[in-house]
């Protein structure tokens, strides 16, 4: 490959990360301050509902006659905001439970890695389905029940990392100078984990937002009026033939929010330089 | 004077075969005693017990006229501040997530404490890691450098000025050359011969070349299944007592 082509190559792939965190943080910055204002979310208007774009409602509005951009940025603020709830919680135990597996072995070790294939030998969707069903619909138990299913893959892949690193003669040579485990941990394995969980963690951030999404859009999270995005397009579904428009607001909305994600876990992979097989 | 005296010491890890049979050595003070054998003769494991990275199945390691085995805290911390070790692949022994500098200051963090050096003197710890990156004549800009940008040469070097950084008695080196070129190992074989003329630490060599052994060491030792089966003065190498096996090397080389 010629120098220029590369360094073509080069600028493209930089570019559309680029765009990924600009379209994410306009996204948010828009979510999170003027346009809220103008309107109330959940404020019903039946006289002026299913109503086509004008300068007072931008995107229009819905079957209960409310300004359906409100909504969207608001359940901007609602998807990406229970998405990085569930997405740190699972981490925040996710990874104590892993280095300790890694770090103690034995008994521990085989009890997590039965717990942790019990929850790996069904898919994620499924296990969440099941959960929000039993504890019933909302917006708390679905988030419950997607940490419960998440924080096994950190755990998992910190324990791995670990197991590989402490067998590495640097370890030993730490150990044999008394460097306590703590300090091992937190100067020589700590570095290593902390890229992969970034990465594992941006590309969770888009699945995670599709689970809410998709088990608020069947009823089990987000109840309405909450504007959530899988609840909006559940709610719009009447209305899919005469005004398709309020389906394609929510829906382009997820896939751009997704794909910004997942576009920033890939480069992000790319610079940590992770293995695949720590994918799982 | 001697640094470390070992008696009798015997590991095994398969029952019924001893990797290290009933072996006593002694080091003197800023001798270097040089270890030959083939691959898999126990010689390194007569290293990781002496660094404690094992556990001995019988015998004892006596250090300061105390046995490590019995060894209380403070005693512990002074043995391990004292035998510091090389190993074979720099590589791995440097942590590639860590800047050379924080690699390098790991062993000093953690004895400053109780450290009374003699050789280096120094203001910060920066200052402290370029002295060390200078006296094993690496550059001082790669201090903020990763162990992926150095060459395996340089790697040894850091590994080593990590080794020297304490001023301990003893660096057990666990065939520190094998895996570099031949250049590489001329070089630091020279580094670590100059080193010992300023520092004044002993060395055990363990390698299987019997020539770097040669060049470096005053006394050697020769292994063989777990068992030592020769020691004599570098001297005598060609004496008419040398065991079979240490002729055999010899007509190797």
């Amino acid at each position: 490959m010629s120098v220029l082509a590369h360094s073509q190559k080069r600028i493209k792939k930089a570019k559309v990360w680029l765009i990924s965190i600009i379209l994410l943080i306009v996204l948010a910055a828009i979510a999170y301050t003027f346009l809220y204002l103008k309107h109330d979310a959940t404020m019903t208007d039946v006289g002026n509902r299913l109503a086509s774009p004008t300068w007072g409602h931008p995107l229009g509005t819905d079957h209960l006659g409310r300004d359906v951009l409100t909504r969207l940025l608001l359940g901007f603020r609602l998807t990406v905001g229970y998405s990085l709830i569930a997405l740190a919680a699972a981490v925040i135990i996710g990874v104590p439970f892993g280095l300790m597996a890694g770090l103690r072995g034995g008994w521990v070790d085989r009890l997590f890695m039965r717990i942790a294939d019990g929850f790996l030998a069904f898919p994620d969707t499924v296990i969440a389905i099941v959960l929000s069903g039993l504890l019933g619909p909302g917006i708390g138990n679905l988030l419950f029940a997607i940490v419960l299913v998440k924080w096994v893959n950190y755990a998992r892949m910190v324990r791995s990392t670990v197991l590989t690193e402490v067998q590495k003669d640097y370890v030993t040579i730490a150990r044999i100078n008394g460097l306590s485990t703590f300090t091992i941990m937190r100067k020589h394995l700590l570095p290593h984990i902390i890229g992969n969980v970034l990465v594992l963690a941006s590309l969770d951030f888009g699945k995670i937002i599709l689970l809410i999404s998709s088990l608020s859009y069947i009823g089990l999270g987000a109840q309405p009026p909450t504007p959530e995005w899988g609840a909006m397009l559940n709610e719009s579904r009447p209305y899919f033939q005469a005004n398709p428009e309020m389906m394609v607001y929510p829906g382009l909305a997820i896939v751009a929010v997704v794909l910004a994600a997942n576009v920033l876990g890939d480069y992000l992979r790319d610079k940590f330089d992770v293995k695949k097989e720590v994918q799982p | 004077m001697t640094v470390i005296e070992i008696h009798n010491l015997k590991k095994s890890y398969n029952p019924g075969k001893l990797a290290v049979n009933d072996v006593s050595l002694t080091i003197q003070k800023g001798e270097s005693l040089g270890l030959v054998g083939e691959s898999g003769c126990g010689k390194s494991t007569l290293a990781r017990c002496l660094l404690g990275v094992e556990k001995m199945d019988d015998g004892s390691i006596v250090y300061n006229d105390a046995p490590i085995a019995h060894a209380n805290r403070k005693q512990l911390r002074n043995y391990r501040r004292n035998v510091q070790t090389v190993f074979q692949n720099p590589t791995a022994s440097l942590n590639p997530k860590l800047k050379i500098k924080d690699s390098l200051i790991d062993p000093y963090l953690q004895f400053k404490d109780d450290l009374q050096l003699k050789h280096f003197h120094f203001t910060s710890k920066q200052d402290f890691v370029q002295q060390l990156l200078e006296t094993v004549e690496l550059p001082k800009e790669l201090a903020d450098r990763y162990p992926h940008e150095l060459s395996g040469g340089q790697k040894q070097r850091v590994t080593i000025a990590r080794a020297i950084s304490i001023e301990p008695n003893l660096i057990v080196l666990d065939e520190p050359t094998a895996s570099l070129d031949v250049l590489s190992q001329g070089a630091i074989l020279e580094l670590l011969g100059s080193l010992q003329q300023t520092l004044g630490m002993s060395y055990l060599f363990i390698s299987h070349d019997l020539a770097a052994v040669y060049q470096l060491c005053q006394r050697i030792a020769v292994m063989r299944d777990g068992e030592l089966l020769d020691m004599f003065r570098k001297e005598d190498i060609y004496h008419t007592s040398r065991h079979d096996y240490t002729k055999e090397l010899i007509d190797i080389f």
